[in-house]
């Protein structure tokens, strides 16, 4: 991971946004890459590793795409930074290489004079060349050399050998590369950067022949998709895809994670040892690890299209479409997809916040995206519902049921709603009028291979770094629900003698103006691992055999022992409290750090707990207590 | 610039072609950014005096944001911003 101790070259990709220049690092590294954190910031360092055809070992970093080293947002600074040689621990590169897309040059010339000024070697690599040929763009390119004073190469990243001519120029420039000299370059001013954007026009003018017209099956095809009203008409049906696809095309592989853990659990119970060895392989390890992988195949899935949307050029267009609805909440237009995936899970939707570039309204969208109710809440929420509330319709047509599992729904996107509102408009004050602006790229084909990478680098990202934290947090908590052991000749479930079961009843005098007896507050610990494991573990406290199954059975003990307005306050509890580790320990991965883990957990127990105070009072008030 | 037919992008309606003539960072009233900034902004995306415009695409609501052909790129921005852009018809 450390880049000092490697002594091959450090080549840097640069480049715009939407220059082609992550399908050329796929092309170049395949899999051999590793995706990192910078220290202290969210940022993602992107290092791979390829041999030249001369033999020549390089480290190819993959830099934040950026329109200018003055940098705007933590991802430009690491690129100005990372160029400039000034990352604390980060051997500077060798050789900058500055991507541009052939079909749309103008913005990458100007960031090519900006680079000159670093005190490192140069060239320029002229991506998707075989696109702009298709539309008759002619580039000379020796011109284009002479004119930027820097060596110019034509790739294409998606084309088998597309790449030669730039591994070739790599060879050549990395066997004699000048010393690196004194960077002279300083953050340009607005007349600085109206000189360098003329003389980037004239280089342009010199050396490339642009056709009359524009990409014509893009301008067809936006006349559609950005229509203001079918646009949006499209997006909600793409994401309506997108959604059933998460939730329909995942569950059968879902089903069989579960039954491979499952017969995996029974196996190692079926083996003779000591049965406290047995339940920490069986409940702490097996089912921790089975319960994280569980989630892969909605992640595969859900990434999958947002990567080929990104690649498509699309989602840049779900932003514009969306701007102006998210926005009235504080939100960002591309925010809209991370939360929309929540509904299937918070992971994979907080993972998908990575399409978002600002910091802060990333950072404001990973804060709600648990607030959306999860498939894990619906075990929960229906044996609620189906022990306490009547079956019966009201207004004649709508199940009274049905409504409250909407209500508990719709209290979720509210509540996201007015949480992000509260976080722009308090906390992060000065950062009201972010504008929006950003590049609508032409569309392109998605690569196979690079969405192949790309998938797979999001797979080891969720099972290496969410894996072993949140594996780690399964076995603490199977050991607070197994220690102390049952004394000899104990008649309860060995639960009731736990830390959870102390806990539990220590949390009492807390819990209790929320009508929460001290049994729910035990099965609330074991919960924390997901969701939907309190339903077994209420079943466990309450003596009743036969696992899952079993729901109904729990249902109807439930509705002997608990009032009405403990049932309901629990639904809102359910709806607001951080009831999940892995959740946690993701947040806590995309943002590099414990404390956006602890804010969402502390306001997320605040929100659960205010709104289960006054759901019970109200029904206790009412007569339902 | 005082010519009669001279306005602001952000006043443009669909499919409105045209020239920048200058970047006005006082018309920007309400921007999110200071004023130095929203026009380093506005260059790096290539809105530079004498680069052709064309007005594509609007919002639904209150047709915002828009997007707009600056060159050989198209770049979405509000309108709000796009007050800064004086332009004239071609």
């Amino acid at each position: 991971m450390n880049a000092s101790v490697d002594l091959a070259p450090i080549v840097a990709l640069v480049g715009n946004p939407n220059c082609g220049k992550t399908a050329l690092f796929n092309a170049l590294t395949g899999s051999r890459q590793k995706v990192a954190n910078y220290p202290g910031v969210t940022v993602e360092k992107k290092l791979g590793r390829l041999s030249t055809p001369g033999g020549r070992a390089i480290q190819l970093l993959d830099l934040p795409g950026t329109y200018s080293l003055r940098a705007r947002s933590p991802d430009e600074e690491v690129t100005r930074d990372a160029v400039l040689g000034k990352l604390a621990n980060e051997t500077p590169p060798d050789l900058i290489v500055c991507v541009g897309d052939s079909t749309n040059l103008r913005l990458a010339l100007r960031l090519v004079l900006e680079l000159k000024h670093v005190g490192r070697p140069v060239m320029l690599a002229l991506n998707m060349m075989d696109i702009a040929k298709k539309r008759g763009i002619e580039i000379d390119l020796e011109r284009l050399a002479g004119e930027l004073g820097v060596p110019v190469v034509s790739s294409v990243a998606v084309r088998r050998g597309g790449t030669e001519q730039l591994l070739a120029e790599l060879d050549r420039r990395l066997a004699d590369l000048p010393e690196a000299t004194a960077a002279d370059w300083t953050a340009p001013d607005a007349s600085a950067l109206r000189g360098a954007q003329r003389e980037a026009d004239r280089v342009l003018k010199a050396a490339v022949r642009m056709p009359a017209a524009p990409d014509v099956a893009t301008s067809r095809a936006d006349r559609i998709l950005l229509h203001p009203v079918a646009g949006l008409v499209i997006l909600l049906a793409l994401l309506f895809v997108m959604f059933q696809a998460v939730f329909a095309w995942a569950k059968p592989a879902m089903d069989a994670i579960q039954f491979c853990f499952d017969w995996l659990g029974d196996f190692v119970g079926s083996l003779p040892m000591p049965d406290l060895m047995q339940s920490f392989l069986k409940d702490g390890v097996i089912a921790g690890v089975g319960s994280v992988i569980v989630f892969l195949p909605q992640i595969l899935i859900l990434f999958f299209f947002i990567l080929v949307l990104e690649d498509l050029g699309y989602m840049a267009r779900a932003a514009f479409l969306m701007d102006k609805i998210m926005g009235g909440a504080g939100l960002h237009g591309r925010a809209f997809i991370p939360l929309l995936s929540s509904f299937a899970c918070a992971i994979p939707g907080i993972m998908a916040t990575r399409v978002i570039d600002d910091r802060r309204d990333r950072l404001t969208t990973i804060l709600v995206a648990p607030l959306m109710t999860c498939s894990a809440r619906i075990p929960v929420y229906t044996l609620i519902i189906s022990a306490f509330i009547p079956d019966r319709e009201v207004w004649g047509f709508v199940g009274l049921q049905g409504l409250v599992m909407f209500g508990l729904y719709a209290t979720g996107i509210v509540g996201a709603l007015a949480v992000s509102f509260v976080i722009k408009r308090l906390f992060w004050r000065s950062a009201i009028g972010e504008p929006f602006m950003l590049e609508l790229p032409d569309y392109k084909l998605p690569q196979a291979k690079s969405l192949a990478v790309g998938l797979w680098t999001r797979a080891m990202i969720f099972l290496k770094r969410a894996g072993t934290t949140i594996l780690s947090m399964m076995i603490l908590i199977w050991a607070l629900a197994s220690f102390p052991l049952p004394p000899e000749g104990a008649t309860g479930p060995a639960i009731n003698y736990s830390i959870a079961a102390m806990l539990g009843h220590a949390l009492q005098p807390v819990m209790a103006p929320l009508g929460f007896n001290w049994q729910i507050n035990v099965a609330l610990i074991p919960g924390m691992a997901a969701r939907e494991v309190a339903v077994g573990s209420l079943g466990t406290i309450y003596s009743i055999s036969g696992g899952k199954e079993a729901a109904e059975q729990i249902g109807h003990a439930l509705a002997g022992q608990w009032s009405l307005a403990t049932a309901l306050a629990l639904l809102a509890w359910y709806v607001f409290a951080p009831q999940c580790a892995s959740t946690l320990a993701v947040i806590r991965r995309e943002t590099g750090g414990w404390k956006f883990m602890w804010i969402t957990f502390g306001y997320m127990l605040a929100l659960a707990y205010v709104a289960a105070l006054i759901v019970y009072q109200t029904a206790a008030a009412l007569g339902a207590g | 610039m005082a010519d009669s037919s001279t306005l602001a992008l952000g006043t443009a309606r669909v499919g409105f072609r045209g020239r920048i003539l200058a970047l006005d960072m006082t018309r920007a009233h309400g921007a999110g950014l200071p004023a130095s900034e929203l026009e380093r902004r506005l260059l790096e995306l290539g809105f530079v005096e004498g680069a052709e415009v064309e007005l594509l695409h609007q919002g639904l609501f209150r047709g915002d944001p828009i997007a707009v052909r600056v060159a050989a790129a198209t770049i979405a921005l509000r309108r709000r911003e796009a007050m800064a852009i004086m332009v004239s018809p071609r």
